[in-house]
């Protein structure tokens, strides 16, 4: 964990940390729903991945655009996204964020430049590629994050887009959180490479590997890279190592991975190991830890309520949406 | 052949006029357009492999770099995936992509960015996101490309819902449609084929649209409806003329676009003749032919059958290489000249 604080403003600070409250929040809440079955389909939680989500988004301008993946709802939350609407689109209501479209897998928020989870691998990166040919044909400086997961680096769609964008000096910033599985699949069986971020040199970018719990060495990674990305100078590849604590799926039942290596780095969790950090440099009191905290999962509790009593979609809309 | 009355211009009177026109190939009407369109708006810009200097693997592009430049004419290393996804994510964010690949089997290659990605996201996004971007691709066979480089896979494209699937066969078609497409706020994959790129037609000037999702009556007949897809319809003319000369007059009807599919003309047209021959090239077995018939099986065209309904196709095989092979592989003038004799001897029980 970074032991120096970098120079933030304190509100700035305690947001970051509220915003890990929410994630944490909101993703025990789903967890719970679809343990009592009031969720269906699948979720992906990105539970221990929160210095990742908040580290690397907060780094942006509203006018920035990201692609995320389908353990998105850390992206899409600091993106901007209201957590009501994002709720009723998990529990299927027609006031969803997607209009119960969508659901977790696909959950984006087109206003606050999140184009979407993905629930195919890889599937954003060739996107994230023509957001950031877009920005640079029309002058402007704004940028694309575009988040992947290790399984992704494996993809064709890996090489296809960071090749692009590397040639094309294009305003992307990729960024692999690295949760060390694809599913079961560990990376260290996965790949040869010690580290993804080492792949960059094949491109001709600048790669580098974060600690993906500790929140301020990613805010600071990631700025880098998008300071370099918004002056002209193209891409980077950022790898950001972090551990989800819940299996991959509810279908998981963690028959790859030992209960010490979970427990372990549930020892490292990037939210005490912040909200300590800060309380310690007296940025934050611990009782002002503990009212955003409340705050986060009273906020989530709202959002289940506004959900609850949306409407479900009107059949009769069923083919909406198909076509512009 | 006739100019058919959703080709003619109508006047306010409702008088129909005649539009000026000029004679080009098929392949310079693709080119004009593109060129029309990128100087109208300059959000339009043009993505694929080799259309830069080289002008495309069939020419299409040529010259084009000359006026507008490596920014709006942007070659791309071969990477069909990131074409197609680049060309999604810069529609999603404020641009008009046109992007092209050398030859339609090359879009297997892009299949998840096409179908999972940007067929899907408006829906996905609840309605609130916007692709528009068309994709350009040759199809078919004739040239001796054997099997990667001469399928027709339109209806891979017209099975999934969020495209339009767009394959003209005119010159003028193919002009009016790729401005409709260029226009629309939605993917169209357009596909071109390959031998008609030199094929010469008369192409009305100024701002001219053929609407996506109306079929066209190309010859207008009353003993059988020949409804043929993309070159077969030229086949068709053909064998139409030939079949006058035996004082048999064949409806020909060209379909244009797959999806949305203009049924209600179709239908009209086997309710009136009561015999219908369906010639697609591409391989019989799950092909759009098979989609056509269903839909005509399925309406009131039905109590009008005089005859099954016919089919013609590709033969189920990979396109071989010899040119004789390649010939026997797909529906010629004399096989659909055949059928339709075979069609018009059947008898109503």
């Amino acid at each position: 964990m970074s032991e120096q604080i970098p120079d933030l403003p304190r509100a700035q600070l305690r947001s970051m940390l509220s915003t890990m409250y929410r994630i944490r929040a909101f993703e025990e809440k789903v967890d719970e729903l679809f343990m009592r079955g009031e969720m269906h389909g699948t979720t992906h939680l990105s539970i221990g991945q929160e210095g990742t989500a908040v580290g690397a988004v907060s780094t942006l301008r509203s006018d920035d655009y990201i692609t995320s993946t389908h353990r998105g709802h850390g992206h899409c939350i600091t993106k901007g996204a209201d957590i009501s609407l994002m709720m009723a689109e998990l529990l299927g209501k027609e006031t969803g964020i997607c209009r119960g479209r969508g659901g977790s897998m696909h959950i984006a928020d087109v206003q606050t430049g999140n184009l979407g989870a993905n629930g195919i691998v890889a599937g954003g990166m060739p996107i994230s590629t023509g957001v950031g040919l877009s920005m640079k044909m029309q002058g402007t400086d704004r940028v694309c994050l575009c988040i992947f997961g290790d399984g992704a680096a494996n993809e064709g769609a890996f090489h296809e887009s960071i090749n692009l964008a590397a040639t094309w000096d294009l305003p992307v910033i990729f960024l692999c959180e690295n949760n060390q599985y694809g599913m079961s699949m560990s990376t260290r069986r996965a790949m040869r490479n010690e580290t993804v971020a080492q792949r960059a040199a094949g491109y001709g970018i600048p790669g580098e590997l974060v600690d993906g719990n500790d929140v301020l060495a990613v805010y600071a990674t990631i700025s880098a890279a998008v300071q370099r990305a918004r002056d002209g100078h193209g891409p980077s590849l950022i790898e950001s190592r972090t551990y989800r604590h819940k299996g991959h799926a509810k279908s998981d039942q963690n028959l790859y991975r030992s209960r010490d290596e979970i427990r372990d780095w549930q020892q490292r969790d990037p939210i005490q190991n912040f909200a300590n950090l800060l309380i310690s440099q007296e940025k934050l009191t611990q009782q002002e830890a503990k009212e955003d905290e409340a705050a986060a999962y009273a906020a989530v509790e709202e959002a289940y309520r506004f959900g609850l009593s949306s409407p479900d979609p009107d059949p009769e809309t069923l083919l909406e949406g198909v076509y512009a | 052949m006739t100019i058919s009355h959703s080709q003619s211009l109508t006047a306010s009177g409702g008088e129909t006029v005649e539009p000026s026109t000029r004679k080009i190939t098929y392949g310079a009407a693709i080119r004009q357009v593109l060129q029309e369109e990128m100087r109208r708006d300059p959000r339009i810009f043009l993505i694929g492999e080799d259309i830069g200097i080289y002008g495309g693997a069939f020419g299409i592009t040529k010259g084009l770099l000359e006026e507008f430049g490596e920014e709006r004419v942007r070659d791309t290393p071969i990477s069909e995936q990131a074409i197609a996804g680049c060309a999604i994510g810069a529609a999603l964010s404020g641009m008009l992509p046109i992007a092209e690949f050398q030859f339609s089997d090359f879009m297997t290659l892009a299949m998840d960015q096409i179908v999972n990605q940007g067929a899907k996201l408006r829906f996905m996004f609840g309605g609130k996101a916007r692709v528009p971007v068309v994709f350009r691709a040759p199809l078919g066979s004739g040239m001796g490309f054997a099997a990667q480089h001469s399928q027709s896979l339109e209806a891979w494209f017209a099975h999934v819902p969020g495209l339009k699937v767009v394959l003209p066969s005119t010159p003028a078609d193919t002009a009016g449609l790729l401005r409709s497409a260029i226009h629309d706020p939605n993917i169209v994959i357009f596909l071109e084929h390959k031998a008609l790129y030199n094929q010469q037609g008369e192409v009305p000037t100024g701002d001219w649209r053929v609407p996506i999702g109306k079929a066209d009556i190309k010859l207008e007949g009353k003993h059988l409806t020949i409804i043929a897809l993309s070159i077969m319809v030229q086949r068709a003319l053909a064998v139409a003329e030939r079949l006058a000369q035996e004082g048999i007059e064949a409806e020909v009807i060209d379909p244009r676009t797959l999806r949305p599919l203009d049924e209600e003309t179709l239908v009209d047209s086997v309710s009136k003749t009561g015999r219908v021959l369906i010639v697609q090239e591409a391989v019989l077995t799950g092909g759009f032919g098979g989609e056509i018939a269903a839909r005509i099986a399925a309406s009131k065209a039905f109590y009008y059958l005089d005859a099954p309904i016919m089919r013609l196709g590709g033969a189920e095989i990979p396109m071989p290489y010899q040119i004789q092979l390649e010939k026997h592989a797909t529906p010629q003038e004399e096989d659909i000249y055949q059928a339709a004799h075979l069609l018009l001897q059947q008898k109503p029980v």
